[in-house]
């Protein structure tokens, strides 16, 4: 679970948690717009270099560490996979031919792979920081001010609100029935899901009761009373954030520019081949 | 019965629950655990059958250390009834769900049958025999719940909160089936707050605040001494707050219900007559 | 002293609830929840409404805010005026500016990350502008004493925290009435107390109508100016506290009567009469030391 540990928000007041959420998300979708423009190495790897910086000014090191820790095994899966497909289709790869028999082609192979694997990474790594420096709070009303209907809005921050009283009621509910004798650790995989039903039934039975007491308070609260709805907080726009967004425009200019105009050396260039 | 010996316990996050406790409860005993919400009381009594260990200290259940051995062995002697009856009930009928212990220990079909029958008759639920646990009332729940830890008959039963939401009436009941429970030579352990309760039924009460176990002794001498019941953050029952106020006149302090308050004022005051007379 | 002035003036009290009647059974029942409950409480009073349980205090806590009938559905026959309004024909959500509701477990009636938007959940609803929120938001911070709550978030909070959190969300409205549902169910004596006195508050410096259900009479009925006892779905008792706990009938319905009326009924029994019938522990010995001092 601590690689869940890596994307959960943490409260700070670094600059990069002051930003407004729909400027970062649109810094991401740059980032990832950039990474898959790229088929080479170089651009990516100086990708995951440029978002360093991010990570260090919010201090979230130690978290984003984590979250890398956890994306670690998918991107080892992600690189196998890749090194095998290419292995077996080789047209993929620019400037090899099949059979696959000189160490040049072995290292475009494995350049792809890696390249493939620095995407995800990338992508991992932007997320990460995203959500390690937005606050539920200051998200929903980003979604608010991007229109986004306000009962999912609600739905939203009610969900995150409770996920720590959802986890103590089943830890509560697992030691009830322990108590009566219920043994999760034994036996064989079947009858180890079949022992997870007298968890779940009361966690879903009194979830439902949860919401229904959640409706009635809601409502008590004049919930609907007005269609055009207000907020205690709002989200505007300052310098930094405009700073951000053309230095994400700037990325992309710079990164389009290079994608048309420059050829990008692969690994093979330097390895002197 | 049970030994609790320099027992500390901390939650991974660091909180420290309990600070060197010790206790001891024989077996036959009616033992309060008494203190604010937040003292301590819950986290001790799980260290009871295993659900917790204690981080220093042991614990030990009819000699048997309880690092030792499963929750799920010690559940066997020790019976717990959680504060909310709907984080434990699952089944499909109240049969089943009384059973489902039983069964988890290992008893033959014919026992269960036998003891769902018994533990369904001692808490007047025999009708709801076929029903679903979801369709009944929350104090009928309570009783299922409570049915369903006494059917496979621990030595030692732990109530936690069992008075939370329970009217007047039903708490009366309630009061006597454990007194009643305990006549019969079970150990009863009740977590609780309600002051009133427990001076009706005067157990022994162990005084709980802030991780520490601060006074261990009859009810009267507990919920009588000042000092306690505010160090420890609880409030005395109504006629101890009457009797108090009254030392200076010469009346015994040491009240706790109405019953016997009633009872020394009526004979003070005859005494009273008697003396002018 | 709104109350006290209206009297004088008009000789009668605002009856700020009134119900005729009023029956309601739920949907898919036979048998109805309240029965011919015919109460009339007037503005500035705290009531104390209790009984066994499934007496019908619930469900009839739910019809002062409309929840009743137009979230349960169901059959309601009879009359409510709360604040003014036909309870039938209104929107809840305009009757939630009237009459607040406090709900039984804390928990479930926070639904904000922190404290601060839960108590302007509200006023967002009803579209207030911004800095009117803010005004109101910290002055029921105040109201109910936890400014130094404001940031924080709810499950981090103590059962009486949170249940403090709730009614100064309830409070942000500015209801005329407030209802407050087994509120301490699960809060031990001190933080019931403090809640207590929180509601008390309310009730003396702004002239809130409270009406609160609860078992614990011991620390609830010193408050109390009007006391309504339930039973079965019909209204039992209703009037003034001392009386009726001290009745024969109160000990029948089998309500937890505070000790120190329990005790004055055994010092009748045996022949010691006191001058009063005492509410809370103070008038208890009050009373005693008259009676013990005598000679």
């Amino acid at each position: 679970m601590s690689v869940f540990e890596g994307f959960k928000f943490r409260s700070a007041s670094s600059p990069v948690h002051q930003l407004d959420p729909r400027v970062k998300f649109f810094y991401v979708c740059i980032v990832f717009a950039v990474a898959v423009m790229f088929n080479k190495l170089l651009p990516l790897l100086l990708l995951f270099l440029i978002q360093i910086p991010f990570i260090l000014v919010a201090g979230v090191q130690r978290e984003w560490i984590r979250s890398m820790k956890g994306a670690s095994v998918l991107a080892l899966i992600i690189f196998t996979m890749n090194f095998v497909f290419s292995y077996f289709m080789p047209a993929s790869v620019p400037g090899v031919e099949p059979p696959i028999d000189t160490p040049l082609e072995y290292v475009l192979i494995f350049e792809r792979s890696l390249t493939m694997t620095f995407r995800f990474i990338v992508l991992v790594e932007s997320f990460s920081v995203f959500f390690l420096t937005t606050s539920p709070d200051r998200l929903s009303l980003a979604l608010e001010q991007s229109h986004v209907p306000y009962e999912l809005c609600f739905a939203f921050t009610t969900a995150v609100r409770f996920v720590p009283v959802l986890a103590q009621e089943a830890q509560t509910i697992m030691d009830a029935q322990r108590a009566r004798g219920l043994e999760l650790e034994r036996g064989n995989f079947v009858k180890r899901v079949k022992n997870y039903v007298p968890i779940l039934i009361p966690l879903i039975v009194n979830a439902i009761r949860r919401s229904l007491e959640l409706a009635e308070a809601m409502e008590s609260r004049a919930w609907g009373a007005s269609e055009k709805r207000t907020n205690l907080y709002v989200l505007k726009m300052k310098k930094e954030d405009y700073s951000l967004i053309l230095l994400s425009l700037i990325m992309l200019v710079s990164a389009i520019y290079a994608w048309l105009f420059i050829p990008i050396p692969s690994l093979t260039t330097f390895l002197s081949f | 019965m049970i030994e609790v010996k320099d027992a500390f316990f901390a939650y991974p996050n660091g909180i420290e629950a309990l600070s060197r406790v010790s206790l001891t409860i024989r077996n036959g005993e009616f033992v309060a655990i008494m203190g604010q919400n937040g003292a301590g009381k819950t986290t001790l009594v799980k260290l009871f059958n295993g659900l917790l260990k204690p981080t220093k200290g042991e614990v030990l259940v009819d000699g048997v250390n309880t690092r030792k051995v499963s929750v799920a062995n010690l559940a066997r002697k020790v019976g717990f009834v959680f504060q909310n009856a709907d984080h434990q009930l699952f089944c499909e009928t109240v049969e089943e769900e009384v059973a489902f212990a039983l069964r988890n220990f290992g008893f033959k079909e014919k026992t269960v049958r036998k003891r769902v029958s018994w533990a369904l008759n001692l808490l007047d639920l025999t009708e709801y025999r076929q029903a679903s646990p979801f369709m009944l009332s929350g104090g009928e729940r309570k009783r299922v719940a409570l049915a369903s830890v006494l059917a496979w008959n621990p030595k030692v039963l732990i109530l936690d909160e069992p008075t939370i939401g329970q009217d007047h009436q039903q708490k009366d009941k309630l009061r006597q089936f454990i007194v009643q429970l305990n006549a019969q030579g079970k150990t009863v352990v009740v977590v609780t707050h309600d002051v009133e309760f427990v001076a009706e039924c005067a157990p022994r009460v162990v005084l709980m605040a802030q991780g520490n176990i601060v006074a261990d002794g009859s009810a009267e001498e507990i919920l009588t001494d000042r000092d306690l019941v505010t160090k420890a953050s609880i409030v005395s029952p109504q006629i101890t707050q009457i009797f108090l106020e009254l030392e200076d006149l010469g009346l015994p302090n040491k009240v706790i219900n109405v019953h016997d308050g009633g009872r020394v004022l009526l004979n003070f005051l005859e005494g009273r007559l008697h003396e002018r007379v | 002293m709104d109350a006290f002035c209206l009297v004088v003036v008009s000789g009668r009290a605002l009856a700020v609830i009134e119900t005729k009647s009023l029956t309601y059974t739920y949907a898919g029942r036979t048998e109805p929840s309240i029965q011919d409950v015919s109460i009339t409480i007037e503005k500035g009073e705290f009531v104390v409404l209790t009984g066994p349980s499934g007496c019908g205090k619930t469900t009839l806590c739910r019809c002062f805010n409309g929840l009743v009938p137009h979230f349960y559905g169901g059959k309601l026959e009879g009359e409510l005026v709360a604040a003014g309004l036909k309870v039938t024909e209104h929107p809840i959500s305009e009757l939630a500016l009237h009459v607040g509701l406090v709900f039984q477990n804390p928990e479930n009636q926070l639904f904000a990350l922190s404290v601060e938007k839960d108590v302007a959940f509200g006023l967002e609803n009803i579209g207030m502008p911004r800095d009117k929120i803010r005004e109101r938001v910290d002055w029921s911070l105040e109201m109910a004493g936890i400014q130094d709550l404001r940031d924080r978030a709810p499950h981090e909070l103590s059962g009486g925290q949170q249940q403090r959190v709730a009614i100064a969300s309830v409070l942000a409205m500015q209801p005329e009435i407030m209802v407050l549902d087994e509120p301490t169910s699960f809060l031990d004596p001190l933080g019931a107390q403090t809640i207590f006195e929180v509601i008390s508050k309310l009730n003396k410096q702004l002239s809130i109508t409270v009406i609160l259900v609860e078992h614990r009479l011991d620390l609830a009925s010193k408050y109390a100016n009007h006391v309504i006892i339930m039973d079965e779905g019909k209204v039992v008792l209703d009037g003034e506290p001392r009386k009726i706990f001290s009745s024969e009938e109160a000990r029948l319905i089998g309500v937890g009567i505070p000790k120190a009326i329990g005790l004055y009924q055994v010092l009748e029994q045996g022949g010691i009469h006191l001058r009063s019938v005492p509410l809370t522990s103070e008038e208890a010995y009050q009373l005693l030391r008259e009676v013990l001092a005598h000679d």
